[in-house]
Parts: C-alpha cells; structure tokens; sequence
C-alpha cells in the first residue's frame, strides 16, 4: 500500500504534453443544461437504497443472456419447435389422427412426436442452462463495494445497485458503468484497457473531477453524498453527458470521467466510482446485440429437400385422392360388403368430393413417412456428440489456460467443413499482444542473432523440403545448389539458438548477441553511440517503473507493450530505469564498469508525446552534466525526415537492416538524438509553454507546429526491431489453412504499419509480393476535399489496381491489398463495394487495418452475400462481436479473460492454431457426416413411404395402411435411427492424421462434392427403386397361393410383416454399405438394429396388444417356421442394394475420388511401404496458393532458380530447358 | 478387411483384473472420445468386389433352382366357377339370379385329375375383385368382442353392423357380416372324399384370439343378409372358417383356406364336385375360383420366387464378369497416386 502511495505522488498528467486531451483542470464551461426526454436519470451516490423504490429503481446488474426462464421455457421452445415446418405438420397430423379421418392409432402419431419435440427441448434446455451458467459465473464475480462508515466489503456483482460506491483494483475488470471519483494518483488519474469494448490494446487515461479528488481513502466515504443527473441508457461508447451535484455545487461531466463496464483497471492501484448504469442499462449491454440464430447451409439445403418432398406428398395424395374418388363414386355402390354410405360421409359415392376431401386429409397423413420426422431430431443428436468430440479433442485443449474447444452452439458443425474464407481479428487472435525485443540495428551494425518464430518454421520447412527434393533425382539438380545455399544461411540462424539455451527467457526479450550484451558493447567501435542508443531506450518513454519488493526487479508499466519491450532490454543492457520522479527519471547505469551500477540523474524539462498522427516521441533531458540532449524515437519514414545532413552516416546500412527486419515482420522504430544548447532549447521552452498554456481551439495544432520545429536535425543512432509475437503456431495454422484452399483476410484495429509487420510474421506477405495500399492518407491533407472527390480517388485506386491484376503475366505473381479503415467507409458504399469486393478476391492477401468493430461487420457481411461463399470470423474480443455475429460462422478466441467475443461465438478455441484441426479435421467429417446422413435419411424414407403408397392402388385408395401403426411407429424412431446417427457421428473417410497430411481433402467441402443436388436426386432414386423392390416382389411372391407347408395363405399382417422386415433388412445393409469406417459401436448399432426388429416382433406377437391387429405370435407361428418369408427378405435386400453396390464399385474404379485413393493406399499399407511416395503426397496435397510459408518458400526458390539461371547464361552455358 | 490401432492385450492375473479394467475402461473413454477407436475400414477393391459378386451369384442361383423345384412339384387345379354355375337363361342378369333365394344355387362340376396328388390336398375359395383390404371393411371388427362377446360392449367400430333390434350382433363388423358361404362336397365317383374344416386357422387365432365361450348372437338378423350364417351353438373360436374369412386379405385377388382332403389322389381320378353358388360376386363382377393344391416346403405354387433368385444371381454374375473384364484390360491401379487430384495437371 504505501509503495503505491508513494508512487502515486506523480502527476501524471504534467507527463503530458497534451495535459490529458484538456488544455488545463480549471472549469471554464458551466453545468451541462440537460433537461427534457433522454436525460432523465438520476443517481444518488452512496444512497443505494434510495434505488430500490420506483421511479428510480432501475435494472439490477444482473445479466442474462439466456433465451428462456423457467416459466417462458415452455411456450418459447415448443413455439421454436413448431416453427420448423416439418414438425408443424407432424403437429397437424397427430392433431387430425384424433379424427376418424386418420388412417392410425393416434398413439402412432403422437408419440414419435413428443420424443422428438421432447428430445429437441431437451436439448435446447441443456444449451440454455449452460448459458446460464455461464452468465452466473459473471454474476458471481465479487466487487468492493461501500457496505456503510467508510467499510468496503466483497458483494457479488450481481447485487450492485445504481448509487453504490465501488472500489476496483488493479487488474479487475468493472463491474458496472462507473464514474471515476478518484484514484491512487494524486490528480485522480486512471489507466483504462477497453479490449473487450473497441479491441485498441493501447490504455486509455481517465480522469476525475478536482472537487472528488479527495476522496481517495475508505473512510472519506462515510458522509460522501452526491447528485448525478445524466442521459439515460444508450449505446454509444464514446459520449456521456451528465451534471454531478456535490456540495451544492453542479458540475459537468464528460466521457472522461466514465469508467465502462467490461473494460479493465491498469497501472492503477485502485480506483472508487460509483455505479451509474448497472446490468443492462450499462453501455457495453446496450452495444450487444442478439446474437442471430445461424443455420448452416446443408440444413438450408435440406429444407428446400424437405419442401420438395413436401410437393411429392401433395402429389401422391392427389393422385391417390382422384384414384378414392373415382373408385368410391362408381365402384363403392356395387360393393356391397362395404355397405355405403357411412354416416361420416368418409366413404360415400352419392358425395364423393367431400369423401375425397376427407380422404386428402387421410392420404397427407399416411403418406406422411415421406418427411424424416425423426430427421431433425436424428441431426441434433448428432450435432450433439460431433460437438461432444470437438470439445473433448485433445488436440485443441490447450494446456497453459486448461481450456478445452468449445462448440457453443452445435448447428454448424458440418459448415466448418465447407469455410472459403476467414477473417481474421489480428491483436489476441493471431498475436499475443506481447512485445519481444529481438533485435536492433546500432550506428550501421546489426545486433542480434535470435531468429524470430517465423524464420524458424521457414528454416525447417525448408531443410524438410530440400530433404525430400534430393530424394527425387528428377528436374531438382538445377536448384540443388541453390539449396545448399539457402541451407547455409539459415543453420546459422538455427544453431545460433542453441548456444545458450540455459538462459532462463525473459518476458518482452528474446535478445542474444554477445558483442553487445554483459557490457561487451564498450569494446565494440561505435561505442558512443551504443551508449546514445541505450539512453534514448532508457529514457524516451512515459512508463513507470514498479520495484517487486520480493525479487527485487523492476516491473514497469508502460501505455504500449513496445515501450515496455525496449525498458526490458535497456536493463538487460545495463541500463536499468528505476524511479521517476515528477521531474526527473533515474537510471542505474553500469557505466563505465559494468560491475557496478551508478544511479543518475536525468531531468525531463519536455516531454512531447506520441500520437498517432506524429508517429514519433521525444523527450528533452539535461544530464547530470548539464548537456541537453533531445532523445527521439519514432517510426523511420519519419525520423529519416527530419535528420540533419551530418546525422546521416548510418542511414544506408540501417534502411537495409530496417527492410530485412520488416520483411521478418518485426515492428520497427528508428532512433535519434540531437544535442541542444541553452540558449536554443530555452527560445524554443519558451514558445511552448506560451502554447501549452494558451486556450483554444487550435491549441493542439499550435502544440504539434511548435514541436515539430524542435524535432528536426536530428542524429540518427539506430533502430529497433521489436517482435509482435505471433501466438503458438500461428504461421503454421495459417500455412496449412492456405493449402486447404481457404482465403484469409486480416480485419485489424491496429494501425497500417503494425498490421504489415503481422502480415510480414503471418507469411500473408512476403517480399516480392506486389502491394496495394488503397487509402486517403496519401491525398493532401490540406485540401479539404469534399466526399465526393475523395471517393473517386478511392475509386480510382481501386480500378487502377484492378487493371493491375488483369494485365499481370506472371502467373506466379501475387498481390495484396491492404486498405485502412477510412477508405474503407467509402469502399464499403454500395456503388462501390462490389468493385472492392472484386479487387479484394483476385489478390492472395487482404489486410484491412484500423477498422472500426462496425465496419469488421460489414466486410464480413460483403465477403458473405458477395461472394456466396461461406465466411468464419475468428477474434477474441468485444470489438469482435460484430464481425463473429454477421459471419457464418464465429469463432471466439477463449483464453484470454474477456467474455464477449466467446459468448457471441459459435465456437470458442483456446488458440489460433487450433483452428485448422477444427476445420480440416472436424469441419471435414462433420460435413461429410452429416451429407451422408442426410441423403441417407431421404433415402430411407422414400424407400418406405412409397411402399404405403403403392398399396393404396392395390386397396382400392381407400387409406388402408399394409402396416401395423406400430411398426411405423418404430420405424423411424427405433428400427432405423440409431445406425444413421452413427453414420452422422463415427464416420471417418480418412483418419485425423490423413486428413492433416492433406489438406486438399478438405476443398470437398467447399466444392460441396457430398451434398450437391447430383447426388441428392441419385439417392431419391435410390430410394424410389429400393420401394419398388420390396413392394413388388412382396406382393408378388406373397401374392394368392400358400405360403406355408400347411397350405396357409398370407393375410395382411403376414405381408405387411414380411415388406416389412425387407424395408428394416435393406436400409440398414444399404447404410453398412454406404459406411467405411466400423468400430465395434457401428456394427453393433448397424446389425443390432436389424435384429431388434426380429426381437421387437417376437416381443410384440406375445402382447396381448397385438391381439387386434392380426399380428399375434406372427413371427413365432406365422412367420417364422417359413422358409418363403426368410428367402423372401434375403432375395430383397440384396436386390435393393445390387446396383448402389455397383455403382460405387465402379465409381471406385473408374472415378476414384481422392479420399478414395487414400483409403487404397492405407489399406494396402504403401503408406508405410514407399514413405518417400507418401511424404511426396503430402507435400503436393495442397492447393495453389500464394501465402503462407510454403508459398513464401516456393517463391524463394523461384527467385534462386531465376538468379541462378540468369547466372548461367550471362556465364554463356548452354542453359537446360527449364519448365 | 484389417484391424487398425487396437492392441488387444489380455492381462492374467486375479488382483490385477479390476486395476486393467479400469484402464481399459479409460483406455477406452480415450480413444472413444478422441474418434480413435479400432476399426475396420474395408475397401472394394476389385478383387473384394469381383469375388463378392460371383459368390452372391453362386448362392442365388441354387437357390432359385431348388425354389423353381419346389414350386413344380405343387400340383393345381384351378376352376372357375362364378359364371358356369349360373343357369343358361339367367346369364343376363347374374344378380337377379343370386339375390333370388327361391332359385336352387347347386352347381356340379367334373375334373380329371392330370398328375397324382399327394395328402394333404388343400381346398381354396379364391375370390377375385374384392377389396378386403378396404380401410372401412378392415376397421368393421371387434377383436374384443370376439374373445369376450357380449360382456364387451365397446363395439362403434363395428357400424354400420353394430347393433341390430337394439341387441348388439355378435359377431359384429362387416368382415364378419359378409362371412363367404358358398360350400363345396367332393366326390371321387360316387364316394364322397371326405373334407376336413379342422385346423384350417392358425391355431393362435383359435385358443387366443376368438373366445371359447363366445356364441354367435342376433348374428345375421337384420334387414340385409350379407353372407353365411353362423351356427349360435358352436362357440367362435371352433367356427374355422369365420376365422379364416377375418384374416383380411392383402390384395384384392386373394385365396382362402377351405378345407383338407386326406387321401391321395391319383391321376386320372376324376372328381365331382358339388357347389352350393351363394355369395355374391356378381355385383361387383368378382370372379369365384375353387382351387385345389398340392404343397411343398416352400408352400404353393409360386414360380416367381425361384426365377427371381435366378435372376438377380445371374446378374451378379453377369456385373461380376464386366468388372472382371473392365478390371482386367483397363485396371488402374489400386491405391496408385496418379489418380489423386492434384496428380491431374
């Protein structure tokens, strides 16, 4: 505690040059005049209880984002069930079945449906409860809250009330909107992370009032009242107006002041505030939207499939209606066993229109088998346990956070298996958000040996792929030696890391080089400068360093994680920053000896900021000698700018250091310096603080002039080269999605030069990849163009780079387009986008930077209806959600601690890499699982309802069922449910590892290869011959003689029962063929089905339940003692599934797919037999693409081939014909 | 077929039973879980698919042979009767003559037998056009009634032949109401051949189905005479031929069981037979057939079985050869990488 006090003597805000965005703390505008609608609210601070009453009880902080409670779970869910039009037929139908007109017992049609409706609900039910539990755990959090005289206590964040007093300390996130009252540092100054609200990593700085300043201790809040009136409820982040009433004194509030609910305390020790907007009231609960129900596209699919069979239905019950109406108009009289007319009128020829009518109804219903009742059901289930198995892949569990994947919603398991497109966040998706600095270019002489992650994985890959070229004697001598080459350049990169492995890693260094590290740096020849470039790193910052009392090293905290980065290495260097005071900043600094440290002193006399539009700092420091110096650092563009003509020695060597660091993806910064004497530096003090103290409007442009007439001539010293780090495996996932066909985009907040670097990392970029940079930036400034002019210049961009690409020859040439957020409202219009969207597909790359949470929305909307193709969304936090939402599919990134990205996702993973298993491995079976599941279920279906049908021509249309209502009771919910589900669960083409090994496969998702009407009317044929198989030869074979030894002929029941159990024998062989991997569950489910029927009816002939329906003892008397019924099932089932079975044998052997091919090649195990062969496959198994690192290598080898051809003919060899 | 990533180890020993059934159990749950589970993944090669194919010909074919032996063996006789047996002067108007019951409805008939009939030799009634399978004839039933009588009242299913002079009819339902009633005596010169109407219906259907204590009542009383009368002193479940008739036939064609003659009879017998024509077809222009058969294992006379198997085998074999054939002069090699699609270009 004290520590922090001390500390928190600073004024931070005189750091500033900017004093905070306000120009002085003195209050020159008055109370805000806010009356009337929309600013109602009032909020007494520290009297919650005055809240708990009408009008001013408002919403308690409790969230939810369930779709139910208990008491609405009921209407809202069966409603949700009934929406789907397949059950609301079913509904009818169970309905009508209570009618004479139906043609079953009703149990037979209520039943089924309560299962799956019940199953459905149940299912829903087990969602929402997770959700629920999910939100309580939020809920749960516990909060300092005012309890009474001056005593904070824990309270749960769901009992905050409007007007408590909270205190929040570092680290904890905001459990309400909250306004700032005061904060560890003196002039109540508080550091804020909003990544979970707008996705900027930057903290952002909020102040409080003067007048509530002091109330910076617990005790001081025991008589503390005050009056808010501000605006209601409303979403917008960025605005807050409101008057606080203290003292009888009104003061203004401003967004300053108000600390948002879901972001985060930094580099505070505590903050007080109190509660304003609670729950849903609170900004980031009003910027949620509902996250939209999401269907995936198979299932769209299929219910124009279920709309067709719809019309099939309607077709046969018409036909099947005149058919009833002409035989009841002129056959029924002269049948006389029938005695019509019934009273009913169901069956009278003297009204034989309304007889048809009801017999419509009757027809609808019985044919009804022809829609998959149990089909939805059947995929939920499925969906379930595919999502059961995404969740338990231990592949995708991450082990330092404990978090496994997480299906949140299962209903789009099989669209991961067809993505197109990703669109990626950058900061927490791709990147840590971590600063590593790795290297750095001193007075022309690059340091550093460690290579960063990317170089790494590109050295082994390519070691890897050299390995296997020599293999092959073919066309590869040429470039052989080019090989050798490129080998030699990376061992040294390898075997550099091995040196000094020991060294335990320090966070935000990864810095190795002895020349200049333990002090080494004194004997090397730019000495002095080494020594400049020190001091600019250990001076030129804002942070502020926090001693660890238990280890005794400094932590700083710093505004960005580069500053953080370069304070790191400064100290590791020997130049370790320890204490700031409000004037002066302290080193301990190992030199000249490095043995021992001296403390020095240097006063800060300026400090001129960083902002993004100036992309430089400087600091103006006196030495304890009393030199001036003025210490840069900034982006190299622009500190090349300003150099004076003699501080331009190392300016060559460093550019090229620069441009390899870039093309390694580093974040580069350039550093300068430049010595001042008195008399300059104390003209130019004087015109600034005249400046900084003036009011007005062009306060900060005045500021920036001034400063920028000071930061010019400058000296340059070096540059740095600070590693964004990439998360774990995040180029190789990015590698091997691009080899699956997939596009990736880049939606990033961050700004142009930081999303280029991560492009760089990502291999999205490479050298020699031609860039489009589209933006406004490069149109002058000056000129306050209207909208229109600026639009056409974007216009014109994008047309000039899209003739680009139609004109390039070379058909290894790659582009990217990286356009930033401003440009991006005017692409984004709707005349224009569709030119954006065409431009953005030709190239290999696009990255869109300093994108608003909004527009990652609405680029994800036009990817999704422009193209047609389906898009996933992958972030990790709140600015996210847009983007996650609008997509096809969402992912969440669930190890960090924000919640919102996750809760908006449909899948959440722990990191980034894991996305390729989720895709390649998961997406892939779940979509062929559930295409095949679904074929099959039309399949069967058809085969079965079209036997009734049949039927009815033999029975008179009368609407007669052949079966026994039970039998079709089982049929879809028993007999034959349980293999299709493990088809939809257990079906593997080709195992995980394959499916890895080649990520091709994968493209039969997105090529749709499983699901295309092709193949979906092949298998409705398939049924429509399986019904005529088994109808026909039934009746043919059953047809008037006897059927038995003892001269019995078949009545009903035994013909139904014997169509019967051919239907149940050839769907379930028909589905053990269409399988290709069985574990021991499949054939138990598979062949168990089949004999469930035979136990189920040998069951149900002892009921005494059968009694009425003819089916008593069928199997064990009837049945079963006859070899015609037994020869007859064998005879159908193998008919049925003759030609399905020749059709894929040939197909095998004339068309073999690729999975095809694969399955031949593990089945004769040449896998293992020939590994040269496979590693082959493998590494052409991909598909044409022209990022990742592969990409990057082979363009590598390109360049070397064309280097080393070119060499040979100017050496005037005959140069072989290369391809 | 092969067996992939399962190891299958057996542990011995008392004390270490449960610690391996735990691990195996885990075992298990991971490799469940993990979709990593032993399986057997086959692969129609062609050898697999060609062998496949001739051994399901090889099977069929025998057995469609001895089925078609099976079904020659039946002897057959077949005779329609419905139009003969209607005086010359009434052919006109059929149902005129069968509605009238003071016309006598005999009818005689010689066959000569062509080829030895074994015992038993079945008598059908074999009716043609009539659609007990008729949604409104098949629900006119009381299955309870017909177990419990009259002390089950629950018969609206039965209308319009539920209640008749306000007493309920027992039993009830069109089926029953429109019981066939033509009869048939046989004679092998002048020796009647005694016709056995025992055990003719399942026996399940006689000791479960149709109760014992349950007497025909008010049966046939009403205004419309449909078909046979029934005996009110012979309980149901002993009247054969009503429970024949209520075993509702699949199609409109349909045969039903009648009786059994128990002596052999040899060819060139020849047989009369002496019909008593009562039920009316005519109306509906339904044909009347009386057939006599022989049976095999395989039961009646019924070719199609057999040709289908013969069929459906030869095609295999038939499909079998053109894979052969395709497989040798234009074989691709099974598992050959060229045929992966990214070999194509």
């Amino acid at each position: 505690m004290t520590r922090g006090r001390i500390r928190a003597r600073i004024r931070r805000s005189s750091l500033y040059t900017f004093a905070c965005y306000k120009p002085s703390p003195t209050e020159e505008d008055g109370p805000h005049d806010i009356q009337g609608p929309g600013y109602s609210r009032m909020v007494y601070c520290n009297q919650p209880h005055i809240h708990e009453q009408k009008p001013l009880k408002y919403c308690s902080n409790y969230i939810s984002t369930t779709k139910y409670n208990v008491l609405t779970f009921f209407p809202k869910a069966i409603f949700e069930q009934f929406r789907r039009v397949a059950n609301l037929y079913f509904l009818l139908a169970a309905g009508l079945s209570l009618t004479p007109v139906s043609p079953f017992d009703p149990v037979s049609m209520i039943a089924p449906l309560v299962f799956v409706v019940g199953l459905s609900m149940a299912k829903e039910a087990l969602e929402d409860w997770r959700r629920f539990m999910q939100d309580m755990k939020v809920n749960l959090r516990k909060a300092s809250v005012h309890k009474k005289n001056g005593v904070f206590g824990p309270k749960p964040w769901m009992k905050l009330r409007v007007g408590d007093i909270v205190k929040v300390e570092k680290d904890q996130f905001f459990p309400a909107d909250l306004l700032l009252l005061s904060s560890s540092y003196e002039d109540g100054i508080c550091y804020v992370e909003t990544m979970n609200l707008d996705g900027e990593t930057n903290l952002k700085v909020k102040q409080a009032m003067e007048t509530t300043l002091p109330l910076d201790d617990d005790p001081t809040f025991k008589e503390f009242s005050a009056t808010i009136s501000c605006e209601d409820p409303n979403p917008s982040l960025y605005t807050f107006v409101g008057n606080f009433e203290y003292d009888r004194q009104v003061y203004p509030l401003e967004p300053t002041q108000i600390l948002l609910r879901d972001s985060r305390l930094r580099n505070t020790a505590y903050v007080y505030g109190v509660v304003i907007f609670t729950g849903h009231d609170s900004k980031v609960m009003q910027n949620s939207t509902k996250s939209p129900s999401k269907r995936s596209t198979i299932e769209k699919k299929m219910d124009k499939i279920i709309y067709f069979l719809f019309s099939i239905l309607l077709f046969i019950s018409l036909i099947s209606s005149i058919g009833f109406i002409l035989k009841t108009k002129y056959d029924l009289p002269k049948w006389w066993y029938l005695r019509v007319p019934d009273r009913a009128n169901l069956f009278n020829p003297g009204k034989p229109l309304t007889s048809g009518f009801y017999h419509l109804v009757t027809a609808l219903i019985l044919y009804g088998y022809l829609i998959p009742i149990s089909l939805y059901v059947s995929i939920e289930v499925v969906k379930v346990l595919q999502a059961l198995f995404i969740n338990k892949d231990i592949h995708m569990y991450d082990e330092e956070t404990g978090t496994p994947a997480d299906a949140r919603t299962s209903n789009l398991n099989e669209e991961l298996g067809q993505v197109d497109t990703i669109l990626s966040d950058k900061t927490g998706t791709l990147t840590c958000n971590q600063m590593d600095f790795l290297k750095c270019s001193i007075a022309g002489t690059a340091y550093g040996m460690h290579a960063s992650d990317v170089e790494l994985a590109a050295a082994k890959q390519m070691a890897m792929d050299s390995d296997g070229q020599n293999g092959t004697p073919t066309s590869w001598e040429k470039s052989g030696k080019a090989f050798q080459e490129s080998e030699i350049q990376l061992e040294t990169v390898v075997t550099s890391k091995d040196e000094d492995a020991p060294k335990p890693p320090i966070k935000g260094f990864s810095f190795e080089d002895m020349r200049i590290m333990n002090g080494h740096w004194l004997e090397e020849p730019h000495a002095d400068v080494i020594l400049l470039f020190f001091r600019i790193l250990s001076l030129c910052h804002t942070a502020i360093p926090e001693p660890n009392e238990e280890t005794g090293t400094i932590t700083y905290e710093a505004e960005s994680p580069d500053e953080g980065a370069f304070l790191v290495a400064a100290r590791e260097f020997g130049f370790e920053f320890c204490r700031r005071t409000q004037s002066s900043v302290f080193v301990h600094e190992r030199y000249p000896s490095f043995q021992e440290p001296i403390e020095r002193e240097y006063k800060i006399l300026n400090l001129l900021n960083f902002t993004s539009k100036r992309k430089r700092m400087s600091v103006i420091v006196r030495d304890e000698s009393g030199q001036i110096l003025l210490l840069c650092k900034g982006a190299d563009s622009i500190i090349f700018d300003r150099l004076s003509r003699n501080g331009r020695m190392y300016e060559e060597a460093t550019t090229k250091h620069l441009n390899e660091y870039g093309e390694a993806g580093l974040r580069t910064l350039a550093l300068a310096y430049k010595k001042l004497d008195e008399a300059e530096y104390s003209a130019w003090n004087e015109e600034f603080t005249r400046v900084k103290t003036s009011f007005g409007g062009d306060r900060e442009a005045m500021l920036e002039k001034v400063s920028d007439t000071m930061e010019r001539d400058l000296i340059l010293v070096g540059a740095t080269a600070v590693e964004d780090k990439l998360q774990k495996g995040v180029p190789q996932c990015i590698d091997k999605l691009a080899q699956a066909g997939l596009k990736i985009w880049v939606l990033t907040g961050d700004k142009m030069e930081t999303a280029i670097n991560i492009g760089y990392a990502c291999s999205l970029l490479r050298q020699g990849m031609k860039q489009i940079c589209i933006t406004t930036m490069n149109t002058d400034t000056l000129v306050q163009d209207s909208k229109q002019a600026l639009k056409e210049n974007v216009l014109m961009q994008i047309t000039n780079a899209t003739q680009m690409i139609k004109l390039e020859k070379d058909p290894n040439a790659a582009f990217a387009v990286i356009i930033d957020g401003k440009t991006l409202t005017y692409a984004l219009e709707d005349d224009m986008k569709h030119q954006f969207l065409n431009l953005a597909v030709d190239c290999a790359s696009v990255i869109c930077c300093r994108v608003s949470p909004k527009q990652k929305a609405l680029v994800t909307r036009l990817v999704k209806e422009g193209t047609g193709k389906i898009t996933l969304a992958i972030g990790d936090g709140a600015n996210d959600v847009g983007m996650i939402q609008e997509a096809d599919i969402g992912v969440g990134i669930s190890g960090c601690e924000g919640m919102q990205a996750v809760m908006a996702s449909d899948f959440a993973i722990a990191q980034f890499r894991f996305l390729e298993r989720l895709l390649v491995v998961h997406g892939h079976w779940c979509y062929k699982r559930i295409a095949q599941m679904i074929c099959y279920f039309f399949y069967k279906n058809i085969a079965f309802a079209l036997t009734i049908f049949y039927f009815e021509a033999f029975a008179g249309f009368s609407g007669q069922s052949l079966y026994v209502d039970w039998y079709m009771l089982l049929f879809n919910v028993v007999l034959t449910s349980l293999p299709v589900i493990s088809l939809g669960v257990f079906e593997q083409d080709v195992d995980s590892e394959v499916c890895l090994q080649f990520p091709a496969l994968y493209q039969q998702g997105p090529k749709n290869l499983f699901f295309d009407w092709y193949r979906i009317f092949g298998w409705m044929a398939n049924g429509l011959y399986a019904s005529l198989i088994i109808f026909f030869l039934n009746i043919i074979i059953f047809y008037d003689q006897a059927f038995r030894i003892g001269g019995q002929t078949a009545d009903m029941t035994a013909v139904g029962t014997a169509m019967f159990t051919g239907v149940i024998c050839a769907v379930n062989c028909q589905i053990a063929l269409t399988m290709s991997h069985f574990t021991w569950i499949q054939h138990f489910l598979v062949w168990g089905s089949v004999i469930s029927w035979y136990l189920f009816l040998l069951m149900y002939g002892e009921l005494q339940y059968s009694i009425p329906v003819n089916a008593y003892r069928i199997l064990l008397e009837v049945l079963g003692p006859s070899p015609i019924y037994w020869s007859t099932t064998l005879l159908v089932t193998v008919a049925c599934n003759l030609p399905y079975l020749a059709h894929i044998s040939f197909q095998r052997m004339f068309n073999p797919l690729d999975h095809h091919v694969i399955q031949e090649i593990k089945y004769y195990r040449k896998d293992i037999e020939d590994r040269h062969m496979w590693r082959k496959e493998r590494s052409k198994a991909r598909e044409k693409t022209k990022i990742g690192f592969t990409a990057r290598v082979d363009a590598k080898i390109r360049h070397l081939k064309g280097k080393l051809a070119r060499k040979y003919s100017s050496m005037g060899h005959c140069v072989p014909q290369q391809r | 077929m092969e067996m992939e990533g399962g190891s299958s180890s057996t542990s011995i020993g008392i004390q270490n039973d449960t610690v391996s059934l735990r691990q195996r159990r885990s075992k298990f749950m991971h490799q469940f879980t993990q979709q990593n589970l032993p399986a057997c993944k086959p692969v129609l090669t062609p050898p697999w698919v060609i062998s496949m194919f001739f051994v399901f010909g090889v099977i069929f074919i025998p057995i469609g042979l001895l089925c078609l032996h099976a079904s020659q063996s039946v002897v057959e006789i077949v005779y329609r009767y419905d139009a003969e047996c209607v005086p010359e002067p009434l052919r006109s108007n059929k149902l005129a003559y069968i509605k009238d019951s003071s016309i006598p409805k005999n009818c005689t008939k010689h066959f000569k037998i062509q080829k030895h009939m074994t015992a038993p030799i079945y008598i059908y009634y074999q009716l043609d056009n009539y659609y007990q399978n008729h949604r409104r004839y098949v629900k006119s039933r009381s299955d309870q009634q017909l177990l419990h009588g009259l002390k089950y009242d629950g018969i609206s299913t039965c209308s319009p032949e539920d209640v008749n002079n306000g007493h309920p009819v027992v039993p009830c339902g069109l089926i029953a109401w429109s019981l066939f009633n033509d009869t048939y005596t046989f004679f092998r010169g002048i020796d009647e051949l005694r016709v056995n109407r025992k055990n003719i219906a399942w026996q399940s259907d006689r000791d479960h189905k149709f109760g014992k204590e349950v007497y025909p009542f008010n049966f046939q009383n009403g205004t419309l005479i449909g078909g046979a009368n029934l005996d009110p002193n012979i309980p149901l479940s002993d009247q054969e031929d009503l429970i024949v008739w209520m075993r509702t036939a699949a199609l409109p064609t349909f045969r039903k069981l009648y009786g059994r003659i128990e002596e052999n009879l040899d060819a060139d017998d020849v047989i009369s037979v002496n019909l008593l024509n009562n039920y009316n077809t005519y109306s509906f222009s339904g044909s009347k057939t009386l057939v006599l058969s022989t049976s095999s294992w395989l039961g009646g006379r019924n070719n199609f079985l057999g040709m289908a198997y013969v069929a459906i085998g030869t095609s295999f074999i038939f499909i079998a050869s053109i894979f052969l054939l395709l497989h040798v002069k234009n074989s691709r090699s099974y598992g050959d990488t060229t045929n992966l699609s990214w070999n194509w270009k």
